[in-house]
């Protein structure tokens, strides 16, 4: 038998065929990543299941059989299955500013405002003169904020009671001053704890080491009342400063270990150009390490400010009225009691810290690729 | 340089007399902050009638505890009530560590699932978790679910042995019967033989190379013993299990809402943070190592077991041993929800009552610093038995 030979040659381009369906688009993504395995594909049915259950309730919960608007209780009292966002409207005055006078709300305004500005100025990497920044944000801020808050009889500013100091301002001011004074104190403590004199090395790790063995809880009891003991009597500090000083004490235990870490990163090489340059110790540490160290340390720095903004809601154990403790308040207003009250009050107050701490989160996440991005 | 034209060096650019002085003088600035404070305390502690010994230790501590795992009435003593409080922080340790690793080592593992739902899903889970504060959850579970329960004529049922309402979480509880002595003894025996299997099969692969099936052997030695016993001779345990009498649940393990709410919130919060450490340790094992182990045709649940997670727990441990850590210091939110733990019991009540805050707050201090030191040197043993060698 023999083969009839077949010649054949393309004259013309064959039109272009599309990628096979199953291997690139859209349904090729949902094959390999929501069905790939019998296992994974119930997983994926079990996830759509109960998001189909659970997603439409609460969004019908947040926003449709929601109240947005009512002077007192009785609407919201009626309406069982929605949250009520009438109440949080009512009482937002309160949660910002606890009973702080109205007529010296500005006072607190303002502060934040320029707290604002300096925090973003010292954020934003590319800002310009971030040196002017820090010595603002540590030095002169604190002054004029306790100036303005607490008021003073040369300025004509009524004075304020820290007994009515309340809401998201103390919450967000306990934070501010705790990262304020324990940056310092934990740069100190971070050095000590690698210095080559044993005294000061035992000293830092002692008090760091003693710090973070305790729970924040109990070192807000021992500020509350044992300061008051250790220092003389004329010197009592007042009720927001004790838990204050606590806070103080707890962040910079943390922070230290922070900067710490920072030290040891840096190359060794950096330490040893700058002694052949013949830098002392303060010149060399000011000058050469600290800068970088710092730089490097600005994440974990944003982490631990957010770890402080969350614990602060324990304050309200020794008697400070923030954020979550105003809104504890409210909730036991009887003209507003009612069933969704207190959920209402709980998921607000559960927003608003998530938003402010995964900004913060993401913020810090950025800063810490476009190091690594420099590093590299 | 000439030798004879050097400036004699002053004593005070010695580099070990300048260290030498100024720890001199950090170490008189720390005796002179303490003695004053102690000074300070003496004068305020007479001034105010503060008891300064440890005398009310065994006073009549006069109130009522509803928790406690030891003897305790409204007639025992502050010292008494001291070690139910450490008890119920231990309690709730016991209970949470286990649990939250559990359920953080599924949601580490469900980030780097395949799956891009699930993953989600864990995402997040986690960044709920950690972006809100543990007091805000557990006040949430605690006024806002469990306090809001029917009462126990209305309770929730899960099946008809779990009960749930506003006076807590009603649970079977187990109760010996008499076989449960035979029981343990079948359940320890087959351990001790999983161990003895899994000794042998060791020694014959590291002998010959062939691998036995541990896992199965063990599993149907514990499993198989004590079900054969029970087949044989009836179940070790009756289950005593809550029934509405009155107005109350009686019988069945009765979980106080308290307690309910601070492992609930506890475990849910901690897993979000473990999670994160297990999804990390995991990422941090090299890439070359797991194509090493391909190259070696393991598959994949031989990778994992024998070349990914003997590495990664390396990386995994030491923070883990910090969340752990975290959950015996986070239990003293206690003292938010009124669970009776040593921070509620002996730093809240007892230091009202007898006003010795110094003492009180150094016992208390010393606990926690107990705990967490002794967690330190066990993780320190670890690490210098599985730390890498030569690095």
């Amino acid at each position: 038998m023999s083969l009839e030979p077949v010649a054949y040659v393309r004259a013309a381009r064959e039109p272009e065929e599309p990628p096979p369906m199953l291997s690139s688009g859209a349904i090729a993504w949902v094959r390999a990543n929501l069905f790939s395995s019998i296992g994974s594909s119930l997983v994926t049915i079990g996830c759509v299941a109960l998001a189909a259950y659970l997603l439409p309730q609460l969004v019908a919960w947040a926003t449709t059989r929601a109240i947005w608007s009512a002077s007192d209780g009785p609407a919201c009292r009626q309406h069982q299955d929605g949250a009520c966002w009438a109440f949080v409207a009512a009482k937002w005055d309160y949660l910002r500013f606890g009973s702080y006078p109205v007529a010296e709300r500005w006072r607190v305004d303002v502060v934040e405002a320029i707290g604002a500005a300096l925090i973003v100025w010292l954020l934003w990497m590319n800002a310009p003169r971030r040196a002017w920044g820090a010595l603002l944000f540590f030095v002169v801020y604190p002054i004029l904020a306790f100036i303005l808050l607490r008021g003073s009889s040369l300025l004509g500013l009524p004075i304020v009671d820290t007994l009515l100091w309340g809401g998201i301002f103390v919450s967000l001011l306990t934070a501010v001053i705790g990262i304020v004074f324990s940056l310092p104190l934990g740069v100190l403590l971070a050095l000590g704890r690698r210095s080559p004199l044993p005294a000061v090395r035992m000293a830092s790790v002692v008090f760091i080491e003693f710090v973070r063995g305790a729970p924040f809880i109990t070192i807000l009891f021992m500020a509350n009342n044992l300061l008051p003991l250790f220092l003389p009597e004329a010197w009592a500090p007042d009720r927001l400063l004790r838990p204050l000083a606590g806070i103080v004490i707890f962040s910079a235990a943390y922070m230290a270990e922070e900067v710490r870490g920072g030290l040891q990163s840096l190359n060794r090489g950096q330490y040893e150009a700058a002694m052949a340059l013949g830098l002392n110790y303060p010149r060399m540490t000011a000058l050469i390490i600290l800068p970088q160290a710092l730089t490097l340390v600005i994440p974990g720095i944003v982490n631990n400010f957010i770890g402080l903004f969350m614990d602060t809601t324990l304050v309200s154990v020794v008697g400070v009225t923030d954020f979550l403790e105003a809104m504890n308040n409210a909730i036991k207003d009887p003209v507003w009691a009612g069933p969704t009250i207190m959920t209402t009050g709980y998921v607000f107050a559960g927003i608003f810290y998530f938003a402010f701490c995964d900004g913060m989160a993401r913020y810090s996440a950025h800063v810490e690729r476009t190091l690594a991005k420099g590093r590299r | 340089m000439d030798p004879a034209s050097a400036k004699p060096s002053s004593w005070l650019s010695d580099e070990r007399v300048r260290g030498l002085i100024y720890q001199i003088l950090l170490l008189a600035c720390i005796g002179a902050l303490a003695c004053g404070a102690i000074y300070n305390a003496a004068i305020n502690m007479r001034d105010r009638g503060i008891p300064t010994g440890f005398g009310f230790w065994n006073d009549v501590a006069g109130f009522d505890i509803n928790l406690h795992l030891i003897s305790y009435s409204n007639l025992s003593t502050y010292g008494r009530a001291f070690w139910v409080g450490l008890l119920n922080t231990l309690l709730i340790a016991v209970i949470c560590i286990p649990l939250s690793t559990f359920l953080g080592f599924a949601i580490g593992v469900a980030r780097l699932s395949p799956n891009w739902l699930l993953s989600r899903f864990a995402l997040v889970y986690t960044s709920i978790m950690r972006n809100t504060p543990l007091l805000l959850l557990l006040l949430f579970w605690y006024n806002a679910v469990l306090k809001s329960l029917p009462g126990p004529r209305q309770s929730i049922g899960v099946g008809v042995v779990v009960f749930l309402n506003n006076r807590g979480l009603y649970l079977p509880m187990p109760v010996a019967r008499a076989p449960a002595l035979w029981f343990l003894g079948a359940a320890l025996l087959a351990v001790a033989l999983a161990a003895g299997f899994h000794v042998w099969a060791r020694r014959r692969q590291d002998r010959t190379g062939a691998r036995a099936p541990t896992v199965f052997v063990a599993a149907a030695l514990i499993v198989g013993l004590p079900a054969l016993l029970t087949a044989a001779a009836g179940p070790p345990f009756a289950f005593d299990i809550a029934r509405l009498s009155g107005f109350n649940l009686r019988g069945g393990l009765h979980i106080v809402p308290e307690m309910a709410a601070l492992v609930f919130g506890l475990v849910t919060f901690t897993a979000a943070f473990i999670g994160e450490i297990v999804r990390a340790g995991i990422l941090a094992v090299a890439v070359g190592q797991i194509e090493a182990a391909g190259a070696l045709g393991l598959h994949r649940g031989l990778l994992m077991k024998l070349v990914v997670i003997p590495q990664a727990m390396r990386l995994i441990t030491p923070p883990l041993t910090s969340q752990y850590l975290n959950v015996v210091k986070n239990s003293s939110l206690a003292v938010f929800i009124g669970y009776p733990d040593l921070v509620q019991i002996f730093a809240g009540t007892v230091l009202n009552q007898t006003q010795a805050a110094v003492q009180v707050m150094a016992i208390t201090m010393a606990v926690y610093l107990a705990i967490s030191l002794s967690v330190a040197v066990a993780l320190n043993a670890f690490n210098a038995r599985y730390a890498l060698k030569g690095r």
